[in-house]
């Protein structure tokens, strides 16, 4: 039972649940109809019923009488069941589901879209998938991607590889697009991966007739099938149904709050479009590693999670970094201003951080571009108290880059040496032109 | 015909557009426009679950003719709200205040708490999938002459995208539409009478228009629900005019009269429906019939389907000019294909008597079988066919219940299944609104009133002609007339005819006649009210105001119309005098007549008549 207080008490005294038909006889009113859960958050003094005509109402209990006219189940969501023969001509798929939006219907106690679907009931609410592959689905969390964090990323990435060991061509993982890109990131340098890793989800909730969910798990199928053995954000290439892209892992970021086509690639290309189950490489110059053989799938989950992200700001006061410092942080990752700026009176915090070993790592909050610190005279100062340049990386990607490395090493002059060197593809050496707002 | 034996039901569902100043989820204008769209937005719909787990009957139809949509959107005109980009903002409360306005009006039981639901719509017309809903009120009335009719409900719903036409696969809406508040009302399905229906309609659309609600064509959308004994209901959508509603009644009663009788003649007939579609392309290798050959060139499938017992039927006349044969073209036409041939019209369309009569060997038909034959691409065909059959399995059992769409002959064609109940989930993303007590008594003791009763006040109260109340009324006038009415001391029937008349010939005219604010108004008015201008000077005052853009009071002097002051009115009737010696000498009092005539056309309404006949007067006494 979702209601509560006074609404709770008066139910109770009538004997009426969730789902049983009741008659409600007000002053100068009758209302037959379901009884419904309640959002949460919503007051104790109206409940909810789905009249005949399938409306809901909200209906104050003061001066109410309640009849029991039928007993009545909850209502349950149930997909029909699905069942496929495996067909040795077509590829094996995996589907890891870790719940938010792409795998949602409405939830009762709350009101709201909510992550509740398994695996199969994705495949059950997307039928065509098993026309393209055989799928095999497993929802090994049902989260809500805010909700991710670092041993998440272990559990995922040792779940993408237990598939591959099991000899699945390719992977698909349906994630929340919140965090989607930390989440990328993460596995393009925890995984070294023979297959295609897609990582997909849905800007609008699966349980809508305009979801966008459906056609990017299909493209995702598509690249799932492909010989890009990279791990790689597949979404909606536009606000149209019709394209999507395939994005870096490690360069890609979710842009808008609520479009289709929210995840851009930054400071590069999109790796390939996808249309029509087909797909074209965009960026030629950057390359690809190709679908391998079996058994050169190598895992390295050995992370340092005590690492924070901190945005400066005007006014911005040295307490912030003191903090950190002194609750133990093992590494920091800055979103400076400009070309990697924080104000001056930050650097003896810096200073302080260095003389601990804790390093500091510089991004840029102006997302396209790259950092360069020996342009005005307090980057100068920052690159003397030690603060390592992040390049061209996305601050989220070396916030990621950085846990993975403080897990690979402690000695400051190797994090230094991995945070600067292209790993994952998430450092470029050069800037195009054509890197701006795409 | 003998409605009452008939047991014919009917209720009313009317749609109207609210004028408010932004749409019910976004702050987009409620305007349409024909501007070319900035962008166009491709997408595809797909149907899913309802809240209770039962995919929708319409929609899963629906969803089977795999149609991709177009949207036309704009840079300012539209947001992303409406290309189901961005999540709908709050409920406008200014649209939430006019349904409950309506709601007292007709005397319902407003509900304690307002959730909006998603109605599943996949046709493409809103581009979520779904049409945002919420019911407002319940259980209302409102008086008619035949009696009492129950309003049952009252809904504060979304409009849907304008269908502005198609392109090969893809249907194109427009976005201008998608998101304008809209009232639903509903009748309880107690009308019994063709006329009654018309007055119901008639007396909602008094209370609409009491209201801030939109006018003009394509605003107002009337549905009819109809059925008789026996029968069913039958929802006509789109009766665009009231005076076509009894028609529109008498031939749907008509229809199911006569579906009746059919499903009497097949039982008797022991007709019956099979599942068999047969590939009879070979048959027609040599056909003289363009519309065959010209498929086969193409590769397209000829299938036919043997109806048992069906022969004669689908040729009988169910609506003046309408056939059942047409009733089962509009279940195939839904699957995309141009349309059927069937044994009661053929031959024609150059198939010939000897094709039919292979045809008719070649699958095996009796005396009372019947064959409906479909040319197109293979998915096609099977499928129109698949419904053909479907509908004539209909037919066996009576009248099907269906969501019909009016013609303007006072026919009606088929549109696709009267859609279930089941159709209806929560809006997540919109919070349940309490309605207060407060609220809601604040609402009802300032209700607005009705125009029948505004037009009978203020003709009372000011003495107004019927005509002028009426004109008042219908424009909107009402309040303005009664502000000015109010403020300056000019003939009642002055003011109303310059609001009901003056400025709309003028605005015929061209004039621009945003200039006449209120305030030019009641600054012409006080010129009447303190003697400077005559009456008859308010039309050529207010077109100067127009044209000019100048002050009432300029107007007059620049138009010398104000009124001469007694000293030059003598002036000029002594000058008349003087002129005229010899008029007065021969007539004496008897020159009155001629002399005011003459004395007015100088004035030229300038002075006030009974002034000029005095001065006159005692002049030529004197």
């Amino acid at each position: 039972m979702s209601y509560r207080g006074l609404c709770k008490e008066f139910l109770e005294s009538c004997g009426v649940s969730i789902g049983d038909t009741v008659l409600v006889k007000k002053k100068d009113i009758e209302y037959r109809g379901m009884l419904l859960n309640r959002s949460k958050g919503l007051d104790d003094i109206h409940l909810v019923l789905k009249l005949d005509n399938g409306y809901n109402i909200g209906v104050d209990i003061t001066d109410m009488q309640l009849i029991l006219l039928e007993k009545g189940e909850k209502p349950k969501i149930e997909l029909p069941p699905l069942e496929v023969e495996k067909d040795p001509e077509k590829m094996d798929i995996s589907i890891i589901s870790t719940g938010g939006t792409v795998a949602s219907i409405i939830d009762y106690k709350t009101g709201a879209v909510h992550p509740a679907f398994t695996a199969d009931d994705l495949l059950r609410a997307n039928p065509e998938l098993v026309n393209l592959a055989n799928i095999q689905g497993e929802a090994i969390l049902n989260i809500l991607s805010e909700n991710m964090k670092p041993e998440y990323w272990i559990k995922t990435a040792r779940s993408v590889a237990d598939e591959i060991n099991e000899g699945s061509d390719g992977v698909i993982l349906a994630h929340g697009t919140d965090t989607m890109h930390y989440t990328s990131a993460a596995l393009s340098f925890i995984l070294k991966t023979p297959v295609p890793v897609v990582i997909t989800g849905a800007q609008r909730s699966s349980d809508r007739p305009s979801s966008d969910a459906f056609l990017n798990l299909m493209m995702s199928v598509t690249a799932a099938k492909s010989d890009l053995a990279e791990v790689m954000v597949c979404m909606h290439a536009t606000e149209n149904d019709s394209y999507g892209f395939l994005h870096h892992g490690t360069k890609v970021r979710k842009m808008h709050t609520s479009r289709r086509d929210t995840f851009r690639s930054i400071n590069t290309q999109p790796l390939a479009r996808i249309e029509n189950g087909k797909i074209k490489i965009l960026d030629k110059n950057r390359g690809y590693n190709k679908r391998r053989e079996e058994g050169s799938l190598e895992i390295n989950d050995d992370l340092e999670p005590k690492v924070a992200l901190i945005k400066s700001f005007p006014g911005i006061s040295p307490e912030i970094i003191h903090y950190h410092l002194d609750k133990g942080y093992r590494g920091l990752v800055l979103e400076g201003t400009g070309l990697g700026h924080v104000p001056e009176d930050i650097i003896p915090a810096l200073e302080r951080a260095y003389d601990i070993k804790v390093p500091v790592v510089m991004t840029s909050q102006c997302l396209y571009g790259r950092v360069n610190m020996n342009v005005y005279s307090t980057g100068r100062k920052l690159v003397a108290s030690g603060v390592i340049s992040a390049r061209d990386m996305l601050p989220e990607t070396a916030y990621v880059k950085l846990i993975w490395t403080l897990g690979q090493t402690e000695d400051i002059k190797e994090i230094k040496r991995i945070m600067q060197t292209n790993l994952k593809g998430e450092i470029e050496e050069k800037t195009s032109q054509e890197y701006f707002l795409i | 015909m003998d409605y009452g034996k008939l047991g014919l039901k009917m209720g009313l569902e009317i749609h109207q557009q609210l004028n408010t100043e932004h749409k019910l989820f976004c702050p987009c204008e409620c305007n349409l426009t024909d501007k070319k769209p900035d962008k166009m937005i491709l997408r595809n719909l797909r149907p899913t679950q309802s809240e209770l787990g039962k995919i929708d009957r319409a929609a899963f139809e629906e969803s089977r003719r795999k149609l991709q949509f177009l949207y036309d959107s704009y840079d300012q005109h539209t947001c992303l709200v409406e290309t189901d980009e961005e999540p709908p903002h709050p409920l406008n409360p200014e649209a939430l205040e006019v349904s409950l306005i309506l709601a007292s009006l007709m005397n319902m039981k407003v509900v304690d708490e307002f959730h909006t639901m998603r109605k599943q719509v996949i046709d493409g017309s809103n581009t979520g999938g779904f049409q945002r809903t919420g019911l407002v009120a319940t259980d209302g009335f409102l008086e008619t002459a035949e009696g009492k009719v129950t309003i049952e409900n009252l809904c504060l719903e979304e409009d849907a995208a304008r269908r502005i036409g198609q392109k090969k696969n893809q249907t194109v809406f427009r976005l201008d539409r998608l998101g304008i508040p809209l009232v639903e009302i509903t009748t309880d399905p107690s009308i019994k009478h063709p006329e009654q229906v018309r007055d119901v309609a008639y007396q909602i659309g008094q209370v609409l228009r009491s209201t801030k609600v939109k006018r003009g064509l394509g605003t107002i959308r009337q549905d009819l629900n109809i059925s008789i004994k026996e029968g069913a209901r039958v929802e006509i959508k789109g009766v665009q005019d009231l005076d076509l509603m009894p028609k529109m009644v008498e031939n749907e009663v008509k229809r199911q009269i006569n579906l009746l009788k059919i499903k009497d003649d097949l039982k008797e007939k022991e007709a019956e429906v099979e599942d068999e579609i047969l590939d009879v392309g070979e048959l027609f290798k040599e056909t003289e019939s363009k519309i065959i050959s010209n498929a086969l060139k193409k590769g397209k499938k000829i299938l036919v389907i043997k109806l048992k017992g069906f022969s004669g039927i689908l040729g009988r006349e169910i609506q003046p000019g309408r056939r059942f044969g047409t009733e089962l073209a509009g279940y195939a036409k839904k699957m995309g294909v141009g349309g059927i041939f069937h044994t009661d019209e053929l031959p024609a369309y150059g198939i010939t008597s000897d094709e039919v009569e292979n045809l008719l060997n070649y699958i095996k038909a009796s005396e009372n079988d019947l064959f409906v034959l479909v040319a197109d691409e293979e998915e096609k065909a099977r499928n129109a066919l698949m419904e053909v059959e479907r509908r004539a399995r209909m037919a066996l059992r009576g009248v099907p219940e269906e969501t019909r769409k009016a013609l303007e002959d006072g026919n009606s064609e088929y549109l696709r299944p009267l859609p279930t109940a089941s159709r209806m989930y929560v809006e997540t993303d919109i919070p349940a609104i309490g309605i207060s007590a407060v609220y809601l008594n604040d609402i009802q003791s300032n209700l607005p009133e009705l125009p029948q009763e505004k037009k009978q006040r203020i003709m009372k109260k000011y003495g107004l002609s019927e005509d002028l109340a009426t004109q008042l009324v219908r424009n909107d006038k009402v309040d303005i007339f009664e502000k000015l009415k109010s403020e300056y001391k000019v003939d009642p029937t002055v003011i109303a005819s310059t609001l009901a008349y003056t400025i709309i010939e003028l605005r015929r005219e061209g004039l621009n006649i945003n200039l006449l604010s209120l305030e030019v108004l009641g600054d012409t008015f006080s010129l009447i009210e303190n003697d400077t201008i005559p009456t008859a000077a308010v039309s050529d005052i207010l077109r100067s105001v127009a044209q000019h853009g100048c002050t009432p009071r300029e107007a007059a002097e620049k138009e010398g119309l104000k009124k001469l002051k007694e000293s030059e009115i003598q002036a000029i009737i002594d000058e008349l005098v003087q002129e005229n010696q010899e008029l007065i000498k021969e007539r004496g009092r008897g020159a009155m007549g001629p002399l005011m005539g003459k004395a007015m056309g100088k004035f030229q309404g300038k002075a006030d008549g009974k002034l000029v006949n005095k001065l006159l007067r005692e002049k030529i006494d004197n």
